[in-house]
């Protein structure tokens, strides 16, 4: 019995000495911080996803309470509402940024391109760019590893095991770019959402040669021109046998889409127009 | 055969994989010249070379085409003669798409070319080589474009003048070939003996020493028989056999074999003193120095898991050309253990390349399963690291981490992956990490140079 109390007292006096030290050093050693960073912190998402550019939530909401203008902070998976809050808390108005979501440049599907060697080493894009090596020929393809899916902290991309090649989920991609650090090839890019998602981009990397893109990849962007010289809004160049879209530019007229060869260029959420088939026969003839 | 306690080797860990040297005894086969070269200006590690012909411009078997492009570079011949058809971007085995040149060559070429290589006699005779002094014979090197052939590709005339400060005392010719599945060092050395030792002679007196150790293991008994008898006329060079382990044929691990020095962590091996030559580079020198002719071709092993052959190959030829059909799944260029898996068979031939593994079943690696903490993976590495911990620092991007680990002193010799029980892809990890600590480290020293 002696024993038990003595412990409680004991274990008692060390508890109360050691609350008196923290007290002490926690109102010596006390940091003055602005309130308000903990109001914006409270509003962000809190994946430290480092789409705005800094280091995590925190360090944007900091950023936030002692920027001059908001112009360039963004937090780009919060929508307009939260970075109105923000500015309101701050007492700054907020700049629109325009949404942007990620974009795969490969349509290299299993079927599509020839696949000469297996890896059965790691399964990670990262060993496979080391090597110099991949599934297909492609030099710039995907890797089909799945490193970009690992990496998504927001659970916006999967794996299509019947394509090989990762998908966004358009309604969960905030246009961090976690997935663009992560791919070893730089595949993926942040493009302009577009209005209600319609957006036209060029879905290929292969900066090879026409007959060798042809060779390695059936809906290889052979580096023809025909779509720069179509394009009515000259948002189209060609560099190194790869045309790409200036999502600036683009009016999304779509004329590049259909002079496309290889059907490389993909036009993606336009609504499907309805053509009967005695008006489409003609203009397949012209 | 003598008892293994006798034999030389290292001390650190190594392993014993299956030899699978079924190309061993199959004489090499001289492949005919190619129609077509394709020559990548960077077959060697080091700055590019610098293409010196321009299209449409005419040249001769062995006509230089690039030059070196900095100290640590070499140059590039043509094996034909023929037409510079285009200077155009190619892939090398290893996937690198870099600069190449494109030679084509016609009927008359094809003659020309023929009659050329009937006339096999040497230029040089043994009383004007008797007179050659070292730095004649460093130029030679360098004239002939020769680079280490045992796969690393060092350009041999920089091996040869060791930095200030550092003396060369003796040179090693790695004879080793400890690779699995390859045997084109092994025919090389039963066919051309005579002409390695001759090689090996003009190495030794290049690097100004007197001393030359060719390292054979000891699954190769008729190459050492054939060597010991050709090395009885010189003095000088010995033939020691070593004890067959994984991997004695890397540059550190044979010195420590061969001498019993270890070479101290981040400094290079000829701080104990020793060069290392690999055994087709001698003979490269051999035809360099007495036919005058730079390095035009080399032998490597084609091997399908059922069959091999030893091929001599001019430089340049597209590796699909040497294939029949497309009956594989998997390509490695280069040994099983060391050997890169690359994604096609349409790339040229390069100084470097000493294999071409394909098969379907060959090699099929288990699913990885978790690490089991076995410690297999400490017990093999040769350079006394711990796989299991630089893998998973290098997968978990922790570089500091890895840096402080000595990941930069892994040698990718894949003992570790091998040997994991679990089999788990070690060193596909530690390559991704090494490459970035290396490039880290090389960006600090820069840094701090300036």
């Amino acid at each position: 019995m002696n024993v038990i109390i003595l412990s409680i007292i004991v274990l008692g006096i060390i508890g109360i000495v050691g609350a008196a030290v923290l007290y002490v050093v926690a109102r010596k050693f006390h940091v003055q911080e602005d309130p308000r960073i903990d109001q914006v912190e409270a509003l962000l998402p809190g994946a430290n996803c480092g789409g705005c550019g800094r280091s995590g939530c925190r360090d944007f909401a900091a950023a936030c309470v002692n920027a001059d203008t908001l112009d360039g902070l963004t937090c780009p998976s919060s929508g307009t509402e939260i970075m109105k809050k923000i500015g309101e808390i701050v007492g700054l108005a907020p700049v629109a940024a325009k949404p942007k979501i990620a974009v795969i440049k490969c349509n290299g599907t299993c079927d599509l391109r020839p696949a000469h060697a297996r890896f059965e080493g790691a399964p990670s894009c990262a060993v496979l760019a080391s090597l110099g090596t991949g599934q297909s020929a492609c030099p710039n393809g995907c890797l089909g590893c799945g490193d970009c899916v690992e990496a998504c902290p927001w659970g916006a991309m999967r794996m299509n095991l019947e394509t090989g090649l990762p998908e966004i989920i358009e309604d969960k991609c905030v246009g961090c770019g976690v997935c663009v650090k992560a791919c070893p090839r730089a595949i993926i890019e942040l493009r302009a959402k577009g209005p209600r998602g319609m957006r036209v981009y060029v879905a290929c990397s292969n900066k090879e040669k026409g007959a060798l893109a042809m060779k390695e990849c059936k809906v290889a962007c052979i580096g023809c021109g025909k779509c720069a010289k179509n394009c009515p809004h000259e948002a189209i160049t060609v560099t190194s046998n790869l045309a790409y879209i200036d999502y600036e530019k683009c009016k999304l007229c779509k004329k590049c889409v259909d002079v496309c060869p290889t059907h490389a260029i993909h036009a993606v959420n336009f609504p499907v127009k309805k053509v009967e088939p005695a008006q489409a026969a003609p203009e397949a003839k012209a | 055969m003598i008892s293994n306690m006798k034999l030389h080797t290292f001390k650190t860990g190594g392993v014993h994989p299956a030899e699978n040297k079924i190309a061993a005894g199959k004489p090499i086969e001289t492949m005919p010249l190619p129609a077509e070269v394709v020559l990548p200006v960077s077959q060697h590690i080091g700055a590019p070379a610098k293409p010196i012909v321009q299209k449409g411009d005419h040249v001769k078997r062995g006509d230089r085409v690039a030059e070196a492009g900095g100290f640590v570079s070499a140059h590039i011949h043509t094996p034909i003669s023929g037409t510079v058809v285009k200077i155009d971007t190619a892939r090398t085995p290893q996937g690198m798409p870099v600069e190449a040149i494109y030679i084509k060559s016609d009927e008359s070429d094809r003659q020309a070319d023929a009659a050329a290589m009937a006339d096999n006699t040497p230029k040089r005779t043994d009383t004007e080589i008797a007179a050659l002094g070292a730095k004649e014979i460093i130029d030679m090197i360098k004239d002939a474009g020769i680079v280490g052939l045992g796969g690393a590709t060092f350009p041999t005339h920089v091996k040869l003048m060791p930095p200030p400060g550092s003396k060369a005392e003796v040179v090693i010719i790695n004879a080793a070939e400890c690779e699995p599945c390859l045997s084109c060092d092994d025919m090389l050395m039963r066919e051309n003996a005579a002409e390695i030792v001759k090689g090996v002679q003009l190495l030794v007196k290049a690097a100004g020493v007197d001393r030359g150790i060719i390292a054979i293991e000891n699954n190769k008994p008729e190459a050492i028989a054939a060597l010991t008898a050709a090395c009885a006329t010189a003095p000088g060079i010995e033939v020691m056999t070593m004890q067959v382990k994984y991997p004695q044929g890397g540059e550190k691990q044979l010195i420590e074999a061969v001498i019993g020095k270890e070479v101290p962590s981040g400094a290079l091996p000829i701080a104990t003193g020793a060069i290392v030559q690999n055994v087709a580079t001698a003979y490269a020198v051999y035809r360099a120095v007495y036919h005058n002719e730079p390095i035009l071709d080399r032998v490597l092993t084609l091997h399908n898991g059922t069959e091999g052959k030893n091929l001599r190959v001019s430089l340049g030829t597209m590796l699909s050309t040497l294939v029949d059909g497309d009956d594989y799944e998997k390509i490695i260029i280069g040994g099983p253990m060391m050997g890169r898996t690359a994604s096609t068979l349409d790339t040229p031939m390069i100084k470097g390349t000493s294999g071409i593994l394909l098969d379907k079943r060959y090699a099929h690696r288990r699913p990885a399963e978790a690490c089991i903490k076995c410690g297999a993976c400490v017990n093999a590495c040769p350079m006394g690291l711990e796989p299991f911990l630089i893998s998973t620092l290098s997968r978990l991007k922790q570089w500091d981490e890895a840096e402080q680990e000595k990941i930069a002193n892994c040698i990718e010799c894949g003992s570790c992956s091998y040997i994991c029980p679990a089999s788990r892809p070690l060193l596909d990890y530690i390559r991704v990490g090494k490459a970035k600590v290396m490039a880290a480290m090389r960006a600090r020293a820069a840094a701090a140079k300036s």
